[in-house]
């Protein structure tokens, strides 16, 4: 029997057989797919996920591909950090990071999104693979199409940072740059659409792009020690991720994996120079209003977000809340976590932990709460963005005196 | 000039799988009585039962979000392009 059945809109419920398509014809609802749990949750235990791999695949009953992972064997299972000294800072006891900076092999968690993709791509029959990206989707597309000897074509805004463009180059794909922002590329590839017969990631495959995302939230819990935490602040752009990682932990407790049910409240973290999503919680507004983006967090700047409003009812579903921060903000967000973790962590990075500062400063944890920040990509793409905000190393000659007179200066490190 | 209006594929099954077709000028609302009267049962998947544009649809005059101009009270002038997009994800 196969793990899943077809496809069902969101929105509305109507059901459609499994195939490459992404939106449902009677509303234009995103589609998700239907897993045969009769099938699936016998053979899912504790046990038979730790025998699987150190990597998102121990979890691949639960994900909707039939057969093994044809590209990202080691994608995932990345580190949950225990963050003593930033949990110092911001006054909680038990504050963990979830790092996928070091997600194997493009350094964000858009890996775990592709590899289910392109999995699913080869089983559809595609050759080709495209995508519209912010940057992180771009790399990792690029980086597992090469792995998979699939022809890729990625569009990005022609703005992005230099490290994302190169990081796409260096796979052999073709980049297109296209003068607008991330909306204008994607409304082109939604122009697109099917008229070249390719696999685009994000919108042909997106119900299956997006289930890989669930891995975030199943990784964290078995973490734990098949525990759900209190709280996880993420990062939005799209709005998937969140309640991506909010739906793997509800089916682990479902299949009776978890220790505690899930206490977990859902916290959505934004910039305020595209808060499309954040605005509308803060608001408890019913519609949200799309953006025009305006941030030095490009990687999340989306100002018309597919998934908002599964993104606004999973933080209200979950009775959490949402922040945004500013530019500024976001550098000292990526300072912070860097000079007490030791994690060099993206724009996006720096957004989620001064989101949870804030969320912290508004008492919405307790003191011991366990609270998780989902650290979603890696600082060295995103250079530019500290650029002339970190100081300068100090020039000195090689020899004693010059050393022990650069030790006099007050230019020389504060610990913070 | 022609007024040329994109078509997405979930809607090609009514436009006998044209991916444009022709409009006249007036607003995205004439506009939308008007596919109706061609296309007997399109205005239904785009608007929902409150007579507002649904959540997962987005419609661009020359490539802006008419969300970003008046909605559904838009003006369509001879030469526009319009294009009919569902929501879709990314990052
Ligand atoms: C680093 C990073 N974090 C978070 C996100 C948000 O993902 P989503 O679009 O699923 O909300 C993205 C999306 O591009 C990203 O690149
Ligand atoms: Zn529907």
């Amino acid at each position: 029997m196969p793990k899943t059945l077809g496809m069902r809109c969101r929105e509305c419920g109507e059901e459609y057989p499994l195939s490459p398509i992404h939106v449902c014809e009677l509303c234009f609802g995103p589609l998700e797919v239907i897993m045969n749990w009769e099938e699936i949750a016998p053979r899912v235990s504790r046990k038979s996920i730790q025998a699987g791999p150190p990597s998102m695949w121990r979890y691949h009953d639960l994900l909707p591909v039939e057969g093994p992972p044809c590209v990202g064997h080691n994608v995932g299972f990345t580190p949950l950090v225990k963050a003593e000294r930033l949990g110092k800072k911001l006054g909680l006891n038990n504050l963990y990071i979830k790092n996928d900076a070091v997600n194997h092999p493009t350094l964000s968690f858009k890996d775990r999104v592709v590899a289910t993709a392109l999995t699913k791509a080869r089983e559809f029959g595609f050759d080709t693979v495209a995508c519209a990206s912010t940057g992180n989707l771009a790399n990792s597309v690029a980086a597992h199409a090469a792995e998979g000897g699939f022809k890729a074509y990625i569009f990005i805004p022609s703005d992005l940072e230099q490290g994302k463009v190169l990081g796409t180059l260096v796979y052999g794909a073709n980049v297109l740059a296209v003068k607008g922002n991330y909306d204008e590329v994607n409304r082109l590839c939604a122009e697109a659409g099917g008229k070249y017969g390719w696999a685009f990631v994000n919108i042909t495959l997106r119900p299956y792009y997006g289930d890989g995302s669930k891995t975030f939230g199943y990784e964290i819990a078995e973490q734990l020690g098949w525990r759900a935490p209190d709280h996880i602040v993420v990062p939005c752009a799209g709005g998937s991720l969140i309640s991506k990682i909010y739906k793997g932990l509800n089916e682990m407790n479902r299949l009776g994996l978890l220790e505690n049910g899930v206490p977990t409240r859902m916290y959505a973290a934004q910039a305020t120079g595209c808060s499309p999503i954040t605005t509308a919680i803060q608001t408890n507004a019913e519609v949200f209003r799309p953006q025009k983006p305006n941030t030095i967090a490009k990687s999340i700047a989306i100002g018309n977000p597919a998934d908002g409003y599964v993104a606004m009812d999973t933080v209200r579903k979950s009775a959490g809340w949402a922040a945004d921060v500013t530019d500024d903000e976001v550098i000292e967000g990526i300072k912070l976590l860097g000079s007490t973790e030791g994690i060099f962590t993206e724009t996006a990075g720096g957004v989620t932990v001064m989101v949870t500062k804030k969320l912290a400063e508004q008492g919405r944890f307790g003191a011991d709460d366990l609270v998780v920040i989902a650290i979603t990509g890696n600082g060295l793409k995103t250079q530019e963005a500290v650029q002339g905000h970190l100081g300068a190393p100090v020039l000195i000659q090689p020899n004693l005196d010059a050393l022990d007179q650069a030790l006099q200066t007050d230019k020389l490190l504060q610990v913070v | 000039m022609a007024i040329s209006v994109l078509i997405p594929t979930p809607l090609r099954k009514f436009t006998n799988n044209q991916e444009a077709v022709q409009a006249s000028p007036g607003s995205v609302a004439t506009l939308l009585a008007e596919l109706e009267a061609n296309f007997p049962g399109m205005e239904a998947r785009l608007i929902g039962p409150d007579g507002e544009l649904r959540r997962f649809v987005n419609i661009y005059v020359n490539e802006e979000d008419i969300r970003f101009l008046q909605g559904l009270q838009t003006p369509i002038a001879d030469g526009d392009s319009i294009s009919i997009v569902p929501a879709i994800a990314g990052g």
